[in-house]
C-alpha cells in the first residue's frame, strides 16, 4: 500500500514529464511542457483557466492521449492509455466536482467496483466497513463508513476520495483544487493527511488558485501560462506577488482593489428572516456598499442569500427592499423589485450551459426583450455585447455555448446577467469560487464599478482575503443568526474567525 | 473558419438532410414508383399526422419531458371532434371543442407535472391510459362516423396544387418555428430544458412555462386528430395507436436531444420525413409489416446511437 519513506534523491522522480504537446481543433492547450515531480514532494501547479492545467493533468489520468511528449513513472517511460491503466500505475485524481454516489455508503463507495465478496456473491459489508474505518483512522479522519455520503460534509466527502484513491500501489495522487468548498478547519485537516502521504513517498500534484496555500503545502511550484510551463521555484524562494505576475504575465497592482463609494440611502432593510436554519436575521444594506456575509460552512451564510433572493422562499419575515417590504416567495419577487442572485454553483445554478452567451446574458431581462412575446433580436444583441465589453467576457463569439468558456469567463456571464437586468441590490455567493487571479480581479472592477453607481452588494465568501479586502462591512454568521458586526478596514482574520467559531472577537481562533 | 461554427451547430440537421436524401435516391433505385408524383403526395399525406404530433412533441423534449399520450389524445379529441360533427354542430365549432379536449389533456399533464411533481414519463403514461378509455367509455367502443362533405375537404381539397393537410403541416412548422425561436416563450422552453433551476433562479415562472408546453403538445395532438377525421372520415376510438413512437423518433432522429434544452423543428420535420418515406419505402418493396417493426425500430436505435457517438467527447 504506502511505501516506506525513502530520501528523495535516492530514487528518481516519481513524475517526469517531458515536451508534453496537446493541440485540440484551432488551440494549442500544451506547447512543450515538462514538469517533474519527486517522491515525497507536494507539487503545486498553478496558471489561470485555460493556461492547460486541466489538459496537462487529463493526460496524466488517462482522460485524453498528447500528441507528444515523454512521460516517466519512477524513470520507465509509460504510455497512459486510459483511466483504468493509470490507475494500475498507481496515479489517482481527485477532481474538484467530487465522483461520489451519493446513496451509497463511504465504505461502499470506497470498494466500488472492488467489493469483496463471500460465498453466494454477496457483499462482505463487515469487511469493507472495518478496512474502510481503519483507512480513514489513519488518514486522521474518523468518519461513520455506514452513513450514505450525500450525508457528510463536503470535506468528509473529500477524505472518502482520498481513502478511495489509497487502494492499491499509489504513487502519485492529484487534487484538483480541493480546499474550494472547505472551511479554514477542514483545510488544515486535509493539509495534515497530504504530509502524511507524502510522508510515506507518495507524490502529490496540487492545483489551486488560492495563493496562500501554495506557502503552506507545497514544496515546488510550477507556473504554467498559455500552455507553457514559465517557471518552477522552490516554495520559499518565491514571493505570492511574483507567483501572481508569472501567472498573469503582469503586474496586478493590488490583490482587492476596493474602491470605497459613499454609502447612500437605504435599499435592502431586512427583519426576522427564519427559515431552515435561519434565526431571526435582520440587517440592512445602502447604496454604495458592500456587506459581506462570512462564516463557516453551514453557518447560514447561503441559506441566508437564497431566503432574501426568493430561491428558497423563508417562513417568516420580511424583506424590505427600496422600502417595499415583501416576504418572497420566488425569485421574480425579488429580481422584479431590482434584486439579482448569483448563485454558489454557476454550473448548476447560474447558467444554461448549452445554450448561447447571448441568451445566458439575457435570460432576467427577457421580459423587457419581449414585448408581447416577441424577441427583440437586436436589443438582444446589443445587451449582450455590452456585457462582454463591459465585463470583458473572452468569448469566440456571442453564439458561443457557454459550456465551451472557461470558468471565469462563465462566472462572469453570471455576473453579466444581472448587470444587464440593472438590478439596484446583487446578492453573490462565492462569486470568485475556482476562478483564475486575473478573472476574480476583474469580478472585483466590476463591484467596484456597481457600487459606484450606487448599487449596494451582499457578498458570502469563504475567502477571508476577499472579505476583508473588498467589503466595507463584515456580518460574521454562527448557527443561523448573525452573531457579529465588524468594519472591514478595521477587522483582522482573527476576528472575523474568532465571530465565525463562537468566540470573542479579538481572541486568537 | 467563419463555415466552422455555423456547420457545429447545423451539421447535425444537415446530416438528417443528407439522410433523407440518401434514403430517397436509394428508394428510388429500388423502386419505380417512388418518385412518381402521386407516391410522394401519398408520401407527404401520410407524413403529416406524425409531423404535426411531433410539433408538440419537440417543445415537450426541448423542454427536458416528454409525452407518451400523444396518441390518445389524438383519440379521444378525435371522437369527440367527430361527435360534435354527427350531431350537426358547424365544422369550426366542432373543431375547436377537438382542440380544447386535446388541450384539456394536455392541461392535466402539465399540473401532474408542475403542481403534482410527477416525472412527465409516469403523469403522460397515466394519461395515456386514462385519455384511451375516455375515447373508449365515450363511443362505446364504436367509431363515429356520417359528417357533412364539407369537413372532408380538409382532407381533399388542393390548395396552390398541394393538399390540405400539407399546407396545415407548413403552417404549422412555420408558426411554431417561430414561437421556439423568437418568442420569450421558445426562450424559456430551451432555458428551463437546458437548466431548470438557472431559468428559476433568473426569473422565469417555470411551472408556468412547462405547464403551457403539454398543453401545445395536446393541442397539436388534437390537431392531428382534425386531420385524421377528415381523411378517413371517421374517429376511432383506438386511433393513434403507437402515435408516441413515431413522433418521439421523428423529433429525436431530427438531433432533439432526450435530455432537453436543445433542437429544432426543422430537424423534426426532416426525421418525420424519413419515418414517412421509410414506411412508404419498405410497402413499395412488399416489406410484411411485421417486418417493417423491426425495420423502424432498428432505424430509430441506429439514428440516435450515431447522435450518441457523434457526440461524445474526443480524446
Amino acid at each position: 500500500m504506502i511505501g516506506a519513506a525513502m530520501p528523495a534523491d535516492a530514487r528518481p522522480a516519481t513524475l517526469r514529464m517531458r515536451g508534453i504537446r496537446k493541440s485540440f481543433p484551432g488551440v494549442v492547450a500544451l506547447d512543450g511542457v515538462d514538469l517533474e515531480v519527486a517522491p515525497g514532494e507536494v507539487h503545486v501547479l498553478l496558471g489561470e483557466n485555460g493556461a492547460g492545467k486541466s489538459t496537462l493533468m487529463k493526460i496524466l489520468s488517462g482522460a485524453t492521449l498528447c500528441d507528444e511528449g515523454v512521460i516517466e513513472l519512477d524513470g520507465q517511460r509509460v504510455l497512459v492509455r486510459d483511466p483504468a491503466h493509470a490507475q494500475a500505475l498507481g496515479i489517482r485524481i481527485i477532481y474538484q466536482e467530487l465522483n461520489l454516489v451519493p446513496q451509497l455508503s463511504a465504505a461502499e463507495n470506497v470498494f466500488l467496483g472492488r467489493e469483496p465478496t463471500r460465498g453466494l456473491g454477496f457483499v462482505d459489508r463487515a469487511r469493507i466497513e472495518r478496512e474502510t474505518r481503519s483507512t480513514l483512522a489513519e488518514l486522521g479522519v474518523p468518519i461513520d463508513v455506514a452513513r450514505p455520503v450525500s450525508e457528510l460534509g463536503i470535506a468528509q466527502q473529500q477524505m472518502v476520495e482520498v481513502a478511495k484513491a489509497l487502494h492499491g500501489d499509489l504513487r502519485l495522487l492529484i487534487m484538483d483544487e480541493p480546499t474550494s468548498a472547505l472551511t479554514a478547519s477542514e483545510i488544515s485537516a486535509l493539509f495534515g493527511t497530504i504530509r502524511r502521504l507524502t510522508a510515506s513517498g507518495v507524490a502529490v500534484i496540487y492545483i489551486s488558485h488560492r495563493l496562500e496555500e501554495v506557502a503552506r503545502i507545497g514544496d515546488r511550484v510550477t507556473v504554467l501560462r498559455d500552455g507553457r510551463r514559465v517557471a518552477t521555484h522552490r516554495v520559499g524562494e518565491v514571493s505570492i506577488s511574483e507567483l501572481v505576475r508569472l501567472m498573469a504575465n503582469r503586474e496586478l497592482k493590488e490583490h482587492f482593489p476596493r474602491r470605497r463609494s459613499p454609502r447612500g440611502e437605504e435599499l435592502l432593510r431586512v427583519e426576522g428572516l427564519r427559515g431552515g436554519i435561519l434565526r431571526d436575521v435582520a440587517f440592512s444594506l445602502h447604496r454604495g456598499e458592500v456587506v459581506g456575509l462570512a462564516g463557516l460552512l453551514g453557518a447560514g451564510r447561503t441559506e441566508l442569500a437564497r431566503a432574501i433572493t426568493g430561491a428558497d422562499p423563508p417562513s417568516a419575515g420580511t424583506v424590505a427592499i427600496k422600502g417595499e417590504a415583501i416576504t418572497p416567495r420566488a425569485p421574480r419577487d425579488a429580481i422584479r423589485r431590482g434584486v439579482g442572485f448569483l448563485p454558489e454553483d454557476r454550473k448548476t445554478q447560474g447558467l444554461v450551459l448549452e445554450r448561447s452567451v447571448t441568451e445566458n446574458l439575457a435570460l432576467p431581462s427577457t421580459p423587457r426583450l419581449s414585448p408581447f412575446g416577441w424577441i427583440q433580436a437586436r436589443a438582444e444583441r446589443a445587451l449582450a455585447a455590452s456585457a462582454v465589453e463591459s465585463l470583458r467576457i473572452r468569448t469566440p463569439s456571442l453564439e458561443q455555448a457557454v459550456v465551451f468558456l472557461s470558468g471565469g469567463n462563465q462566472q462572469k456571464v453570471v455576473l453579466g446577467k444581472w448587470l444587464a437586468a440593472d438590478v439596484d441590490v446583487l446578492v453573490i455567493d462565492e462569486p470568485t469560487r475556482g476562478i483564475d487571479v486575473a478573472a476574480k480581479v476583474e469580478i472585483y472592477e466590476e463591484m467596484n464599478r456597481l457600487t459606484a453607481r450606487g448599487a449596494g452588494i451582499l457578498m458570502v465568501s469563504s475567502e477571508l482575503p476577499e472579505l476583508l479586502g473588498m467589503s466595507d462591512r463584515i456580518l460574521v454568521m454562527r448557527e443561523g443568526r448573525i452573531v457579529a458586526e465588524l468594519d472591514a478596514l478595521a477587522a483582522t482574520q482573527e476576528q472575523v474567525l474568532g465571530a465565525a467559531l463562537g468566540q470573542a472577537a479579538g481572541q486568537p481562533a | 473558419m467563419r463555415a466552422a461554427p455555423w456547420l457545429a451547430r447545423r451539421g447535425r440537421q444537415l446530416g438528417t438532410l443528407v439522410g433523407l436524401c440518401l434514403l430517397s435516391g436509394l428508394l428510388s433505385v429500388l423502386s419505380p414508383h417512388f418518385l412518381s408524383v402521386s407516391n410522394l403526395r401519398n408520401v407527404l399525406e401520410q407524413t403529416a399526422i406524425n409531423a404535426v404530433v411531433a410539433v408538440g412533441m419537440t417543445f415537450g423534449i426541448v423542454s427536458g419531458g416528454i409525452d407518451l399520450s400523444v396518441g390518445s389524445i389524438v383519440a379521444v379529441s378525435g371522437v369527440l371532434l367527430a361527435s360534435a360533427l354527427a350531431a350537426g354542430a358547424p365544422v369550426p365549432v366542432a373543431i375547436a371543442a377537438g382542440l380544447a379536449a386535446g388541450a384539456l389533456c394536455g392541461l392535466a399533464n402539465g399540473l401532474l407535472v408542475t403542481r403534482g411533481r410527477l416525472p412527465p414519463f409516469i403523469a403522460t403514461l397515466g394519461m395515456m391510459s386514462v385519455a384511451r378509455g375516455a375515447a373508449l367509455v365515450f363511443t362505446d367502443g364504436r367509431p363515429v362516423s356520417g359528417f357533412e362533405a364539407g369537413f372532408r375537404s380538409l382532407a381533399t381539397e388542393r390548395v396552390l396544387g398541394l393538399p390540405a393537410p400539407v399546407l396545415v403541416v407548413a403552417v404549422s412548422y412555420v408558426a411554431a418555428h417561430l414561437l421556439l425561436t423568437r418568442t420569450r416563450f421558445g426562450r424559456y422552453v430551451y432555458a428551463i430544458g437546458g437548466n431548470e433551476e438557472a431559468t428559476r433562479l433568473s426569473g422565469v415562472a417555470v411551472r408556468f412555462h412547462k405547464t403551457m408546453v403539454y398543453v401545445l403538445c395536446g393541442a397539436t395532438s388534437a390537431l392531428a386528430a382534425v386531420l385524421l377525421t377528415a381523411r378517413l372520415n371517421s374517429a376511432q376510438p383506438i386511433a393513434g395507436m403507437m402515435y408516441e413512437l413515431d413522433a418521439i423518433a421523428a423529433t429525436v432522429i431530427g438531433g432533439t436531444s432526450l435530455l432537453g434544452g436543445s433542437g429544432s423543428l426543422g430537424g423534426t420535420l426532416v426525421g418525420a420525413l424519413i419515418m414517412g418515406v421509410l414506411r412508404n419505402g419498405l410497402n413499395l418493396l412488399g416489406v410484411s409489416s411485421y417486418l417493417q417493426q423491426i425495420v423502424i425500430g432498428a432505424v430509430i436505435i441506429v439514428a440516435v446511437l450515431v447522435d450518441s457517438l457523434l457526440k461524445r467527447p474526443g480524446r
